[in-house]
């Protein structure tokens, strides 16, 4: 599905990404840990397309196509999404028609009519039950004065109405408190199938003891220097990340 | 012979046409001596600094137009927010249009300022109101001095008038290059309420050049919600100068929307002549190709207890260029005053020229004034958040464009206006992004 090869991306004279290599297939589900200013952020944010970003090296195919050359909103339409760690906002536009929009224009870039809008409020009801989401919510601005647990609710929400193919999920875990944390963990699980993959990004071990991935992997300073199954995680809890770098050296 | 030539040698037939009492006479003369010494505004004058007249004043305007042209329903029906849920006092080529029009005098008057001028019965209210707050500037003048036409509205006490005034002035094309003076006196009686629309729009693409003067007087407990639409077509200028004056616990509030037309320029003026007023100045301009609006706000903060707020949104395409001059004026006696005033731009390209001027000028000790100015990109985060959910990236920048006009757009009090200025605005940015916000 994923396949990311060699890649180096960074911004204006900065490297951040020194050679990344990675592959996603379908039905899998990836952790990538690492520390602070490791590059995990870039990497999900090269992947979805994020222009302030420049990738000087390699590359990423999904479904085999080449995604560099698209704008984020082609990558969308292809089963991209990102759940972004600072989510923004945006006044005035409630969640509800936010929702609709992006909906209807990645149908439109389809060549698809409009959702009927009795399907999207059925959807969305199911949606928002699905991750315990007050209706009230749907109808506030976007993220506007949200705490940090509803606005990455609100990200979950989202990518369950898009239901893309692969789902990156940018620190989800942080911000949430445990029962907030289990709901989003539970919503991420009853929509993971196998035609489906996800990718978690993340510091802690915590989101993993819910949502298990197939693989860990470790990135330090732009490169993925350790791989494995999801005991890695484990250790990596315990040991921190000193032990990976001193391997290293 | 040049415009200012045209408009002096011609005032005097102007006058001996009109039979009416020596009141408005005596005004109209005065008027017109100021404007002859003083001209037309030019950059030299401070408050003009940014706005030159040149381009719209060496057109050979006609200045009352021969013969009139007839405009059906059909043809302008979209300038109208309801075919039948509001009043109406309309004007096509200066002259009063009654097929298009709906005026009443059950309850309230909504009718034209030539017959409050002329009416005996009007003359005390004339003798109280007419000219008493329009300023002595030469552009002002200029319009007082021909003032003839416009809409009178006199709302009585404590009536809430029950649909939305609509006063529209069109301009048919019937002539290559038209100059029209609207002049609009609006009474909203002791614990009133009104609604009022105002527009100015060419049916053509010929030269019009429109110097309109509305003066509003809000009588104790008054409230009064006015929202000026300004989308007119490429050749179209406008100079409106709107003042109001508040008495007691009167709530004013007015918007505009400065979305067209070649050149605007917006006066308003607010003067707080009791306690506990309070006034809203809003605007949103969205500019593109060479369009340049020019806001120049006056709040006269006279009395005590009173609160004034400003927001005004820009957003400049193009080589288009906006320009905010908004004043606060807080004399000695107005303590406990809460003024705000906010004005935030945003260049969406590089030859968009934006020139923020807020002036403060406050004579008493114990007031909460505060302003703040920016001028700004699109935030690309946001818009990265916005693309990455599959909007495109002309969309998105729609949906920033609403989301930063959102505080103005958010106190428009008349559900219909609220969704036509959306369409408005989708249409201006040239997106269909389909829902209503």
């Amino acid at each position: 599905m994923l396949q990311i090869k060699n890649l180096h991306a960074g911004v204006e004279d900065k490297d951040i990404l020194k050679g990344i290599n990675l592959e996603v297939k379908p039905g899998e589900i990836h952790a990538i840990m690492g520390p602070n200013g490791s590059g995990k952020s870039t990497l999900s944010s090269v992947i979805a397309g994020n222009e302030n970003f420049e990738v000087t090296q390699g590359s990423v195919s999904f479904e085999g196509e080449d995604i560099l050359k698209l704008g984020p909103d082609e990558r969308a339409h292809k089963g991209v999404f990102l759940s972004f760690q600072y989510p923004v906002e945006i006044p005035g536009v409630s969640v509800t028609n936010f929702i609709k929009t992006a909906i209807n224009e990645t149908r439109k870039a389809k060549g698809l009519k409009d959702m009927p809008a009795s399907e999207m409020l059925k959807m969305i009801k199911e949606k928002a039950d699905l991750l315990e989401i007050d209706r009230k919510f749907l109808s506030r601005s976007l993220n506007e004065g949200f705490s940090g647990g509803e606005k990455k609710r609100n990200e979950i929400f989202q990518m369950a109405m898009l239901e893309p193919k692969l789902a990156i999920l940018d620190e989800t875990d942080s911000g949430l408190d445990i029962d907030a944390l289990k709901i989003v963990a539970n919503g991420v699980n009853k929509l993971k199938s196998k035609d489906n993959a996800v990718i978690l990004i993340t510091h802690y071990q915590r989101l993993l003891d819910y949502i298990i991935p197939d693989f860990v992997h470790v990135i330090i300073d732009g490169k993925i220097v350790k791989s494995g199954t999801k005991e890695l995680a484990h250790e990596l809890e315990e040991k921190g990340y000193d032990w990976i770098k001193e391997e290293l050296v | 012979m040049s415009l200012k030539e045209k408009l002096v040698s011609s005032f005097l037939a102007f006058e001996d046409h009109l039979e009416e009492d020596s009141h408005v006479h005596e005004i109209r003369n005065k008027a017109i001596a100021t404007f002859e010494e003083k001209g037309f505004p030019t950059k030299k004058e401070e408050d003009w600094k940014y706005t030159s007249l040149k381009p719209i004043l060496n057109k050979d305007y006609s200045i009352f137009p021969k013969s009139e042209k007839a405009v059906e329903f059909k043809e302008v029906r979209e300038y109208f927010l309801h075919d039948i849920d509001t009043y109406k006092i309309v004007f096509i080529d200066s002259v009063y249009s009654s097929f298009l029009s709906e005026t009443t005098h059950d309850g309230l008057d909504v009718c034209l300022l030539s017959a409050a001028i002329s009416k005996p019965k009007y003359k005390a209210i004339i003798e109280t109101y007419f000219n008493k707050i329009a300023s002595e500037n030469s552009i002002t003048s200029l319009n007082t001095a021909f003032a003839k036409e416009g809409a009178y509205i006199n709302i009585p006490k404590n009536k809430e008038v029950d649909k939305p005034i609509e006063i529209i002035n069109f301009s048919t094309g019937n002539e290559a290059a038209i100059m029209m003076q609207p002049r609009n006196l609006i009474i909203v009686g002791e614990n009133a309420h009104v609604q009022i629309i105002e527009r100015h729009q060419s049916l053509s693409s010929n030269a019009v050049f429109t110097n309109s003067v509305t003066e509003i007087f809000a009588e104790k407990r008054a409230y009064v919600d006015y929202y000026k639409i300004q989308n007119d077509r490429e050749n179209a200028s406008l100079i409106d100068s709107t003042s109001i004056k508040q008495e007691r616990d009167s709530n004013c509030n007015v918007h505009t929307f400065s979305l067209g037309g070649k050149l605007t320029r917006n006066n308003l003026n607010f003067y707080q002549n009791g306690e506990h007023c309070d006034s809203t100045l809003k605007g949103v301009t969205i500019l593109n190709e060479k369009q340049h609006v020019d806001h120049n706000t006056l709040v006269q903060h006279i009395s005590p207890n009173c609160e004034s707020h400003q927001d005004y949104k820009g957003l400049y395409a193009d080589s288009s260029t906006g320009i905010f001059n908004g004043k606060i004026v807080v004399e000695k006696e107005a303590q406990k005053i809460n003024a705000f005033q906010q004005n935030n731009n945003i260049l969406i390209d590089d030859n968009a020229t934006v020139n923020a001027k807020p002036q403060l000028e406050i004579f008493a000790d114990d007031v909460k004034c505060s302003h703040g100015c920016t001028i700004g990109q699109f935030d690309k985060n946001a818009l990265f958040y916005l693309r990455s959910r599959g909007i495109g990236k002309k969309e998105s920048e729609a949906l920033l464009m609403y989301a930063f006009a959102n505080t103005v757009l958010e106190t428009v009090k008349i559900p219909e206006l609220k969704r036509r200025i959306n369409k408005l605005i989708a249409n201006k940015i040239g997106v269909n992004i389909g829902f209503d916000i």
